[in-house]
């Protein structure tokens, strides 16, 4: 208890201290402020997945009732990938901030959202009252809208901004509508309620209820058709908070979700279904949008939808299994979807981190005019593509082994599947393969083009790598994604809890990865091991091999052409144009080009904008047809005082005559009645 | 241990033979069948030439690549006997790991900053997509037929006993060779004799290695091509004793090596930008093999 307001209090007290500090201070308070706040969850996260849940109760107010704070395992996974990521994060902004220094009111604000959005987020982790949820998403949502408008003098970010503060709203109502709906019936605003009520009203209305919940937190972790405010936040943002943003802040939705799964346990099998196919589309839909960007973060950011999918596909195997009373295929479903969450908040934090360095360093993140990085910036290059390779969940690293516990649940569910479940299974498996093969084709594009090569524009300014103590954050992360990849069972045992909390239900006593479903890990260790050695052999037996031979340094074989230059590369959009071809249907790339004409040619011209279809469909249109429907009242808008004050009266005037006018209809009715 | 043993024997003779299968469906003398394995130990013994573009990528993805395959081969079963690691999804593994060594290859190529390797890279990266989900299904219908998740296990299980299953290896013998061919950049998909950089997949991006490098990457080439003979011996095996079982996997070797060189003695090469297209019917013809499975279990009723 005492931990818990000493939580708050510094908190509280950063907040205060920070607008009269220097602006020195201001980053480095705010980061001690987190950090000692990383140290006291970080105690409770680490003692309940041992095994010790906490459980306190707050007075709270007359509105709230008792505010119940829990910390069960659940909380602690994702308060540890919280944890991990803000204190990267928070040491990397130190330095990545550095170039805004003069700026000392922004400053003030972007440090104060910024430790507020880590309270929010914590909170919203522990808390089991629908109110004080309420509250603590609502600061989450303002805390994220001041950091990711940061440069606010650029039009395109206000843009970004008001548009995830609009979509985080509608998440809000849809949360409001679910806790109202509990409220109504139970009269209690404790989450306990919510099983309550579920649990006596099994069938559609705990569905309907988890739908309600479930668009809520699918907005925020961008699932598709939810996903269109993550595109624009995350390239809007500074690098840091992008980074915390795909890392964290996304996942609080999966978070959200599988505290409701456990709150609600609706009709699992029905949900997994629902859940495993909004998940494949995402996880698609992300990827292919993925490859047409040009802006790196933006990229990045559909990756993250892609990756959201990866989880929720773990979430609806693991559901599928709890509904069929499957353990194996649930544990293996919920341990990868945990892992996978971990490991997402790990290696695209890296990636938008140095994607930070890349635009520090150059001032543009168009893809199209980077190239030969590698040779300026080698740290940032060989910490990209580490992740890089993570994300497209090749071994030797995490991402592999997440997405390898995804499989094998598919596998083991075509065990004892029926025709459905097995068609459904072969689908999952079709959209996961092609995922990581479209994943590998994005950033074989990506690092290609930015790091490798030479480069495509010359800069005025020198690029040069940053300083290594802003690499350090990076570094961290990347030492955890190789340990993840190595030492897979370690990170699994900090899974038990977590997923028991999942395939306890129905009271099946069994322990979460039992028989074969648990030793699956222990081989793929030491395979993984015996792969990173088995390279490093190859490699010394090629050093001593070729170790003394000269070798010429020639410029790249140009087929006979004897006046290359750096234009002649392959660029990302011809790297990516066969695909594009492939693909265009569900694409939309608008183009404008200037061919070549004649035989000595002219300047040609080639622009491409990559937009998104779901947007166009579900949000654009709509709101078009909204506006002009709303159009036709513009009228009324006359700017005319004479017509203000002639509505006032109206209004007035109807407001007293309609309830007469109703009553005298009343009785002329019964009049009619009684002849 | 065993499969290990043999699939370096069969890596050995494969391309030699495919090319001496060549010579001899053109009418020429050709070269001897040890011809490969001659120039790819000379190579070994060469000096390189590097472009001044490249990076330690470039120099480490030779490397990475050779190792990646050595390592899926190690995971290839032979009948009762296990590949030298074996555990449940190692089929998983398999694809995944030689992902790794196209991923440093594709990387490479782009590393040199030669427009003609990166067009090889941006096709090899789409070809080897639209190839894996063929893999994918084509094994989890195997797994799916025998109730195991191994590659040893499934093999091992995999008994040919009614009409369907016959049809069903059939078609998986379709797929692998297919999938061997699309890995391997062989004829309908890609031309590695073609001589203008255009035209090529494979082959152009590796225009800028040389020496050891180069060497590293052919020798991956033939153990590619020995691996999914391999994995196309065992779908036959199944638990046939070792004195039938190795000559078996000789044989098959040897014809599909004919074969390969056959289909690119009597073939021209498919358009460029109708291969994917192809590439995709795999994964058609694999989920066939799924319902052919489907309809074998009695699923469908």
């Amino acid at each position: 208890m005492n931990l818990i307001i000493s939580f708050i209090l510094v908190i509280i007290c950063a907040i205060i201290a920070v607008p009269f500090l220097k602006v020195k201070w201001k980053g480095v308070v705010v980061f001690s402020a987190i950090v000692i706040n990383v140290i006291l969850s970080g105690y409770f996260a680490v003692n309940s997945l041992l095994g010790l849940n906490y459980d306190f109760l707050f007075s709270g107010s007359y509105i709230t009732g008792l505010i119940h704070i829990k910390i069960d395992a659940l909380s602690a996974w994702f308060i540890i990938i919280l944890n991990l990521i803000f204190i990267t994060g928070g040491f990397y902004g130190l330095f990545y901030m550095k170039s805004y220094k003069n700026m000392q009111n922004k400053l003030s604000i972007h440090c104060i959202a910024f430790i507020l959005l880590y309270g929010a987020l914590i909170s919203v982790c522990v808390i089991q009252n629908s109110i004080a949820f309420l509250i603590a998403w609502e600061i989450l949502a303002l805390s994220a809208f001041l950091t990711i408008i940061f440069e606010n003098e650029k039009m395109a970010t206000i843009q970004a901004g008001i548009n995830y503060l609009i979509q985080s709203h509608i998440s809000i109502v849809f949360l409001m509508i679910g806790f109202m709906w509990v409220a109504h019936k139970t009269g209690s605003y404790d989450f306990s309620a919510i099983t309550q009520y579920a649990s006596a009203n099994n069938g559609n209305a705990s569905i309907v209820l988890f739908l309600c919940f479930f668009v809520s937190f699918a907005i925020k972790a961008g699932l598709v058709p939810f996903h269109t405010w993550l595109p624009y936040a995350h390239p809007a943002a500074p690098s840091h908070i992008s980074g915390i943003m795909s890392g964290v802040i996304v996942k609080i939705g999966i978070y959200g979700i599988l505290r409701m799964l456990l709150l609600i346990k609706p009709d699992f099998i029905t949900i997994g279904y629902f859940i495993l196919f909004i998940s494949i589309v995402s996880g698609l839909y992300g990827v292919m949008l993925a490859i047409i960007q040009h802006n790196l973060k933006k990229l990045l950011a559909y990756h993250s939808i892609e990756n959201i999918g990866i989880i929720g596909i773990g979430i609806g195997i693991g559901c599928v299994g709890i509904g069929s009373g499957n353990q194996i295929i649930a544990s293996l479903g919920f341990a990868g979807a945990m892992l996978h969450t971990l490991n997402h908040a790990l290696f695209k934090s890296v990636l938008f981190y140095t994607a930070g360095n890349v635009y520090q360093a150059t001032h543009t993140l168009n893809i199209e005019h980077l190239g030969g990085l590698i040779k300026k910036m080698p740290q940032t290059t060989i910490l990209f593509l580490i992740s890089a390779i993570a994300i497209c969940g090749i071994p030797p690293f995490n991402g592999f082994i997440s997405e390898f516990l995804i499989y094998t649940g598919l596998y083991q569910w075509l065990k004892d599947a029926g025709l459905f479940s097995s068609i459904t299974v072969v689908v999952s498996v079709l959209s996961l393969v092609m995922i990581g093969g479209l994943a590998m084709l994005c950033f074989t594009k990506a690092f290609g083009i930015i790091f490798l090569g030479n480069a495509r524009k010359t800069f005025t300014h020198e690029i040069k790598e940053v300083s290594f103590l802003q690499l350090l954050p990076i570094y961290t992360i990347t030492f955890l994604i190789i340990c993840i990849g190595l030492f897979p069972k370690l990170f699994l045992t900090l899974l038990y809890k977590p997923v028991a909390l999942f395939t306890n239900i129905d009271s099946v006593s069994v322990t979460p990865f039992y028989g074969q479903a648990f030793d699956i890990m222990q081989p793929i260790s030491i395979v993984m091991w015996i792969f990173v050695i088995l390279i490093f052999v190859v490699y010394v037996v090629r050093q001593l091999i070729t170790g003394k031979r000269v070798s010429p340094i020639q410029p790249t074989w140009g087929c006979g052409y004897v006046a290359p230059t750096s234009k002649l590369q392959y660029t990302a959009s011809s790297y990516v144009k066969s695909y594009n071809k492939i693909f265009g249907m569900f694409l939309i790339n608008s183009k404008k080009e200037t061919e070549i004409h004649g035989i000595f040619p002219d300047k040609a011209h080639l622009e491409t904008h990559p937009y998104d279809k779901i947007e166009k469909w579900l949000i654009d249109n709509p709101i078009r047809a909204y506006k002009s429907f709303m159009g036709r009242f513009l009228f009324l808008q006359n700017g005319k005082l004479q017509f203000y004050l002639l509505y006032g009266i109206i209004f007035i005037v109807s407001i007293i005559c309609v309830p007469l006018f109703y009553e005298k209809f009343c009785q002329l009715i019964d009049f009619l009645k009684r002849l | 241990m065993l499969s290990l043993l043999l699939i370096l024997i069969a890596a050995f003779f494969f391309t030699g033979i495919i090319i001496r299968t060549k010579s001899i469906a053109s009418g020429r003398k050709g070269p001897g069948i040890f011809q490969p394995i001659k120039d790819v130990n000379r190579l070994f013994k060469k000096g390189a030439v590097y472009s001044e573009t490249t990076s330690f990528v470039f120099q480490i993805a030779p490397t990475i690549y050779f190792a990646s395959v050595v390592m899926a081969m190690l995971v290839v079963p032979f009948g009762h006997s296990k590949g030298l690691i074996s555990f449940n999804g190692d089929f998983i593994f398999f694809a995944y790991v030689l992902a790794l060594g196209k991923f440093f290859s594709i990387i490479s190529a782009m590393d040199t900053g030669s427009s003609f390797e990166g067009m090889g890279a941006s096709r090899e990266a789409l070809f080897s997509m639209f190839a894996e989900p063929a893999f994918f299904v084509l094994m989890g219908s195997l797994a799916l037929l025998t109730g195991q998740t191994s590659f040893q296990e499934i093999f091992q299980d995999l008994h040919l006993g009614s009409y369907i299953s016959y049809a069903l290896t059939t078609l998986a013998t379709f797929v692998l060779v297919m999938i061997a061919m699309i890995e391997n950049s062989r004829m309908p998909i890609d031309d590695p004799k073609t001589h203008l950089e255009l035209t090529m997949v494979h082959e152009v991006m590796i225009l800028d290695n040389s020496g050891f490098d180069l060497g590293l990457i052919l020798t991956t080439g033939y153990l590619k091509f020995a691996i999914y003979g391999a994995l196309i011996v065992n779908l036959f095996i199944g638990s046939i004793d070792y004195q039938y079982a190795i000559p078996m996997f000789f044989v098959i070797q040897f014809l599909m090596a004919v074969s390969i060189g056959l289909i690119e003695s009597f073939m021209a090469r498919f358009r460029m930008n109708h291969n994917a297209q192809f590439i995709v019917v795999l994964t058609s013809v694999s989920l066939l093999i799924f319902f052919g499975v489907l309809l074998m279990l009695g699923k469908f009723i």
